[in-house]
């Protein structure tokens, strides 16, 4: 157990020394490298405990595709040159209140989960959660939640669809003048539509485009 | 000791699978150079060693001896980590993929999950590259390739559901015996065809390779970088696609199985079908280098969220319906 005792170690030291670094780097490109590693090194932790369903999946939907959006972001935005102008206007202590707010009620929302856990330490022993070596973690998530699970399930897909539409509304414009390419339009068009022969009268010309 | 024992065991392993990996990367730009030659009536690379199969070597002895140029205003320690990320990500997908029933370095449950998030983890290297050379070009196209790279992976995923429909088991090796009666290219060959697009776009590969397009982005993301670090990006491009190649034929054409289950073939090792299978997906993709133009990036766009996306949706709900329908689910 010593090995598994020391990757534990190395990954945790990794994931929290890297979500400190999120909070206080100055540059906030590196901010969303620390955050991409904090969550690489959060996903061997999942592996650790045998969640290696979920583990991967964290690498999937959140390092492969929610940082890139994060980083697409940031670079293009270039909000350290904002933040600096930010910190040093005189607005900015106007929104130290509202900071404190918000830190205040996540606060609060971490002792009611961690209260939560103590209220019921009989947690573990629930049916829900049996553990075999015969069925693979996968399989036994599937299992619970397409079945006992599947209207909340259902119901989290809907709300994601609702919020990708949302988000799709509030960002679409309409544009005038964009030229946009019909690809019904090119394959059906004819050689008798598109080419014309004109007798040209020697010394005269012909006008086109009339 | 017993830990330094099995770390000891383990490395063995792992250089005898690295080291015939990076051979063969080797290799396989000589053969891309060859075949992209021949389809155009010229010779290709032909001088150095026989047939010209030492030209890599001489390469990778120019870059090793060229002058590594950090640029003064680039971001250092992000500059020089892009290409070994690069590299590294191109590697560690290797340790999943089964050469044979046993012969295989990490036999994990979620091993396709593992090379798709390892891929997915690919973009990175680009973007960081693209990013610290704080340089115009390279930035257009790491911002060009991630967007491509994060569109494409979504097709492939929908293309993997479908064959894990079909298994049942997301490990690789049960991928490969659930193929002993048919190969699956057979029943799922539309999404073999999309796959193997999906493949080329993935590895920034013609006629995709927008990101490092010559006549409007120099080089793309490589354009600041020289020497074994230009190297590095490069091997590791070409040991993504030889991955991309060999999950091709390990999701469709059957893995280490041989195509015909009789005598004489079945005394030809299983590590030898995959290789063969992966050259003959490797030839594909430098024809199609050779012979196919290059897509405008509205184009590329349109491809893979309004064409490979639904289809592959649709494919998802037929073989899904048709494995319900006809009782053919596979059990756990």
């Amino acid at each position: 157990m010593i090995a598994h005792a020391i990757f534990f170690y190395f990954f945790s030291i990794i994931a929290v020394v890297s979500a400190i670094m999120v909070t206080v780097s100055k540059n906030t490109v590196h901010s969303v490298f620390f955050l991409i590693l904090d969550f690489i090194s959060i996903s061997c932790l999942f592996i650790m405990i045998g969640a290696e369903f979920l583990g991967m999946i964290m690498l999937i939907v959140y390092v492969g595709a929610v940082a890139v959006l994060f980083l697409f972001v940031v670079m293009m935005l270039n909000v350290a040159q904002q933040k600096n102008q930010w910190f040093i206007s005189k607005d900015s202590s106007g929104h130290i209140p509202i900071g404190l707010l918000i830190s205040v009620i996540i606060f609060f929302e971490l002792i009611i989960v961690i209260g939560g856990w103590k209220y019921k330490p009989d947690l573990f022993n629930s049916t829900k959660l049996t553990t075999s070596n015969e069925i693979s973690n996968t399989h036994s998530l599937g299992q619970i939640l397409y079945t006992d699970y599947i209207h909340i399930f259902q119901i989290s897909g809907m709300i994601l669809l609702i919020a990708m539409i949302g988000a799709i509304v509030l960002t679409f414009r309409q544009r005038e003048g964009v030229k946009k390419q019909s690809y019904l339009k090119q394959i059906s068009r004819e050689r008798a539509e598109g080419v014309e022969v004109l007798e040209v009268a020697s010394n005269k010309g012909v006008k086109i485009d009339d | 000791m017993e830990y330094l024992n099995i770390i000891f065991q383990e490395s063995y392993k792992i250089l005898f699978l690295l080291v015939p990996v990076l051979v063969s990367v080797a290799m396989i730009v000589w053969l891309d150079r060859r075949v992209w030659a021949f389809v155009q009536k010229r010779q290709g690379p032909n001088v150095v060693g026989p047939f010209g199969l030492l030209q890599s070597l001489a390469d990778a002895l120019k870059y090793i001896f060229k002058e590594i140029i950090i640029p003064a205003s680039s971001n250092k320690v992000i500059f020089i980590l892009a290409p070994i990320i690069t590299m590294t990500l191109a590697l560690i997908a290797w340790a999943v993929i089964p050469f044979g029933a046993e012969k295989v370095l990490a036999d994990i449950n979620v091993g396709i999950l593992y090379i798709f998030a390892v891929s997915s983890l690919g973009v990175y290297g680009i973007i960081m590259g693209g990013w610290a050379s704080n340089s115009k070009y390279p930035f257009l196209g790491a911002i060009r390739s991630a967007a491509q790279m994060v569109s494409y992976e979504v097709s492939i995923g929908i293309i993997i559901i479908n064959v894990l429909l079909c298994v049942g088991s997301l490990n690789l090796n049960d991928i490969v015996v659930a193929q002993k009666g048919m190969w699956f290219i057979i029943p799922l060959f539309p999404m073999f065809v999309i796959f193997f697009i999906s493949a080329l776009a993935e590895t920034n590969r013609p006629p995709f390779d927008l990101p490092e397009a010559e006549a409007e982005l120099v080089a793309g993301y490589q354009t600041e970088y020289s020497g074994m670090m230009y190297a590095m990006f490069w091997l590791g491009e070409y040991a993504n696609i030889l991955l991309m190649c060999a999950l091709g034929s390990i999701l469709f054409l059957g893995g280490w199985l041989s195509p015909i289950d009789l005598y004489p073939f079945n005394l030809i090792p299983g590590a030898l079908w995959l290789i063969f299978k992966i050259l003959l997906l490797f030839i594909l993709f430098a024809l199609v280098k050779a012979i196919v133009p290059r897509y405008r990036y509205d184009q590329l766009m349109r491809l893979g969220w309004k064409i490979f996306l639904p289809l592959s949706l649709t494919y998802v709900v037929l073989t899904a319906s048709y494995l319900f329908y006809f009782n053919l689910l596979p059990a756990i």
